[in-house]
């Protein structure tokens, strides 16, 4: 197992290099600089903040001094926030994130697993139609349709939950992590549906049937752990999905996390920050997929003895 | 085989999700008072504030969510009335004007204080000014120095020698600024953060003065000589300032606190400002608009702002080299129809550059709506009923707002000219690329005064000016601008000049003024001192929080 995590690292190594050139190469290349305003920058003023931010050198020049400062870990200095470092900012809008798309995690796992099994549990009939039908819309409605509604319902008219903020108010984590997870949680819904009904048509199963064990002796302990498989390989990208994914709900609810960072720094010309958030992102991504597939392979034992027969 | 589950197994696990998901919902919910009345009750007034500031250094900053900020946590030697704009003592208690306008004598107060407690004299004044001017610094707003003698040498390296400029501390408490010329708008240029005093102990902390982007401006760091100080900076999330209790006017300043919200969203601001998290929203959405209007609601508070929406023309462009094709094309906007239908936040119609009023400045404008006259210009120029005049584009950055106004002046354009004109939006960066590099025909503009002066508007299109954009030149406006209005005896006559030119703006016609800008403000009642004036300009010295229930609670 470690040396198929190793083996899947060193793959990563090109992976970065070239997320980060294509997207140093492209941001430079989009017209409009991170100077230009509104009111005319006067040519000195240009000079001394292209100097400052080593814009002055050759773009190959720039390029190089980059790459060497990532490997270090030092992402640079923002170009629109004064003085902020690009770790400095991923660092202040981490947490936010991170604590939204956990409890959007929570959120989706514990609606879409239950709905799934519900629904497995009798196929075609109401129990399996209703939560069903459920999850397609959940997946059908878009994060800024759903977000404004319950903040219409349940911030605005019925006045139970903030309208926005992050940890500012008892309660505001709530619309925002229900937002966030109904969308995934449809998606798991299905999934553990799908799985659960491949599970349950087992033998083992109907062998624990044959031995008279309770319904719910064999669905949480003989049926889950298969039927969750298909769930499990969803984790990994689906996390890293809510952790880049979050800007609309971020922006829906005020909450100070990095997706509003991610897309201002397009509309800025934000060249280090840009870079510095793709390449977080990218490697989140890398690791959170290297994850969800070392579970999987704990979980299955037929797809362990493949792995490792390979490598 | 189906799977048979029992009644009872599915009511359990039922039971299970509901318990799962209800204590998800109930948890962390308990009964909460909303921001305002908890405000109300403290003093702290929640502040819709747009953006994230990218500096809270006077000399770096530039945006309007920073300007916000700043204003609570410093102050100019010279502020202005809220509701009139006219020049109040600020940092200096009185000033003397020499009789030929020129030699400005401040008088400070012995009772300034830095928030630190450091006596603040005109020593900082000299010293924050030299700093402001040192072209490393990137400071956006320098122009804002040069009617100051010399200032504008010294930036542009022309003199080396501070000493040249025309500002001097005579002693501790007084400050003497020569000007180039007589400027009747000097005074209000002090009230402008780009002349707020910085303390240089706190600035040389944390790095070099014309270093960019030091830590001096953060919380902890900062100190300012205004009504508040900066108390909390949570990035994307709030910026807290309380009651600074060594400013001069301490004992009138009523808010404890200041929280501002960098929102982003419009919407979203709105959204929290109904939901009573917020005192103060500068943002309403353009459709919300009449929906406050139509329900009558005072929150919503229209004033006059001091900024025009215009189109620039290229003059390079070969059908807009003729001065008669931009004038026709200016005569068939009808800026009612525009101001009234599509705008309806009580937007005025624009028929000359500087907003009227300006200083008891009001253009003369022969400009308006009038489509016969300009079908008989057009034809004038070659192009009789529209025939042969190639299809001309309409560059905006990309807004709905901008959108809807092109598409019917777009219309209007057809029908009263019969011309074809296609648009075109770009992201604003590549939108600013295109304006500056004058790599467009027709282009959408907006321009906000940075002090109530006709000088603000019209040094624009000077042949050099920056802003100017459209390659129009004219010597002798120029001359107007830079060396007769300067020059000029009284305000009068510098008005008349001021006039002069812009008629011959206007005759030109680079660009087709549209509207004046208005500032739209969502106020809670329970905000008391809060006038509206052309420069949306809050005193937050002066505001106090009082619910107009007050007496049943």
């Amino acid at each position: 197992m470690l040396r198929f995590a190793f083996n899947r690292l060193l793959q990563a190594i090109p992976v970065l290099l070239i997320v980060i050139s294509a997207t140093f190469f492209l941001v430079h290349s989009a017209p409009g600089g991170p100077f230009s305003a509104d009111k005319a920058v006067p040519p000195e003023v240009i000079r001394a903040l292209e100097a400052q931010y080593n814009l002055d050198q050759p773009l190959w020049q720039q390029y190089v001094s980059y790459l060497g400062d990532v490997l270090q870990g030092d992402l640079g200095p923002s170009f629109k926030y004064s003085g902020r470092t690009v770790n400095e900012l991923i660092a202040a809008g981490l947490p936010a994130t991170a604590e939204l798309a956990m409890y959007a995690m929570l959120v989706a796992l514990i609606i879409g697993i239950s709905a799934g099994v519900l629904a497995a549990m009798r196929p075609n009939t109401m129990q399996d139609y209703l939560p069903m039908s459920a999850a397609m819309l959940g997946i059908c409605m878009p994060s800024f349709l759903l977000g404004p509604i319950l903040v219409l319902v349940f911030g605005i008219h019925l006045e139970w939950l903030p309208v926005s903020g992050w940890g500012d108010i008892p309660g505001d984590k709530i619309l925002p992590a229900i937002t966030l997870g109904t969308g995934y949680a449809a998606y798991i819904a299905r999934l553990s549906r799908g799985g659960m009904l491949e599970v349950l048509s087992q033998d083992y199963i109907r062998t624990a049937r044959a031995k008279g064990l309770s319904e719910p002796l064999i669905i949480f302990k003989h049926a889950l752990r298969g039927g969750l498989i298909p769930v499990v390989a969803f984790l990994g990208p689906a996390f890293a999905g809510l952790l880049g994914g979050s800007f609309v709900v971020e922006t829906i609810f005020q909450i100070p996390g990095l997706g509003r960072f991610y897309v201002q720094a397009a509309f800025n010309r934000d060249y280090t920050m840009i870079l510095g958030m793709t390449v977080f992102f990218a490697t989140l991504i890398i690791l959170f997929n290297l994850l969800s597939d070392m579970l999987a392979l704990w979980l299955n034992p037929k797809l362990r003895q493949q792995a490792g027969g390979e490598s | 085989m189906k799977p048979q589950v029992s009644v009872s197994t599915a009511s359990q696990l039922s039971a299970i999700i509901l318990i799962l998901t209800s204590s998800l919902l109930l948890g962390s919910c308990g009964s909460s008072e909303n921001n305002v009345s908890k405000g109300n009750r403290t003093g702290t007034l929640h502040w819709g504030n747009g953006t994230e500031p990218q500096s809270l250094d006077p000399h770096i900053a530039t945006g309007v969510p920073e300007h916000k900020i700043i204003i609570a946590l410093m102050e100019g030697l010279v502020l202005k009335d809220r509701k009139t704009l006219e020049p109040r003592p600020g940092v200096a208690k009185s000033w003397e004007i020499s009789d030929d306008g020129r030699v400005y004598t401040f008088h400070l107060r012995d009772n300034a204080r830095w928030s630190n407690g450091d006596p603040h004299n005109a020593h900082d004044y000299v010293w924050s000014w030299w700093r402001a001017l040192q072209p490393a610094l990137g400071n956006l707003y320098a122009y804002m120095y040069f009617s100051i003698e010399n200032a504008k040498e010294y930036y542009e390296g022309e003199i080396s020698d501070f000493e040249q400029v025309g500002v001097k501390a005579l002693d501790d408490l007084t400050l003497q600024v020569t000007l180039k010329n007589p400027t009747p708008y000097f005074l209000q240029l002090l009230d402008h953060y780009s002349l707020y005093p910085v303390h240089q102990a706190t600035v040389e902390k944390f790095g070099s003065a014309d270093q960019r982007g030091t830590r001096w401006t953060y919380e902890g760091n900062i100190v300012g000589n205004g009504a508040f100080q900066l108390r909390d900076w949570k990035i994307n999330r709030r910026v807290v300032v309380e009651r600074n209790p060594y400013y001069w006017n301490a004992d009138n300043v009523r808010l404890n606190e200041i929280v501002y919200y960098p929102t982003e969203n419009a919407i979203t601001e709105e959204r929290m400002f109904r939901a009573g998290q917020l005192h103060y929203s500068g943002t309403v959405p353009a459709d919300k608009i009449a929906t406050y209007q139509s329900n009558n609601d005072p929150a919503l508070r229209i004033d006059p702002y001091l900024g025009i929406y215009f189109y620039r023309i290229n003059v390079e462009t070969p059908q807009l080299q003729d001065k008669r094709v931009r004038r026709a094309l200016g005569m068939t906007i009808d800026r009612d129809q525009l101001t009234q239908r599509i705008l309806k936040a009580g937007q005025i119609p624009a028929y000359a550059i500087t907003p009227p009023g300006t200083m008891g400045y009001y253009p003369e404008s022969d400009l308006r709506f009038d489509p016969e006259a300009a079908r008989q210009l057009l034809a004038d120029a070659g192009y009789p009923n529209g025939e042969g005049f190639p299809s001309t584009e309409i560059l905006y950055n990309t807004s709905e707002g901008h959108r809807k106004l092109a598409v019917a002046i777009q219309q209007m354009w057809k029908k009263h000219l019969n011309i074809d004109v296609t648009l075109l939006n770009q992201e604003w960066k590549v939108y600013l690329n295109s304006v500056s590099m004058k790599d467009y025909q027709i282009g959408r503009a907006g321009w906000i005064g940075d002090y109530v002066d006709p000088n603000n508007f019209l040094d624009m299109f000077l042949c050099n000016g920056g802003n100017n954009r459209t390659g129009w030149c004219n010597p002798v406006y120029d001359e107007l601008i830079l060396k007769h209005a300067p020059e000029a005896k009284t305000q009068e006559e510098r008005l008349e000049i001021f006039t002069q030119a812009e008629k011959m703006l206007l005759a030109d016609m680079p660009v087709i003024p549209i509207y004046i800008y208005t500032s739209n403000n969502l106020v809670d009642p329970s905000v008391k001192n809060f006038s509206g004036n052309i420069l949306n300009q809050p005193s937050f010295s002066e505001i106090y929080l009082e619910p107009d229930n007050g007496g049943q609670q």
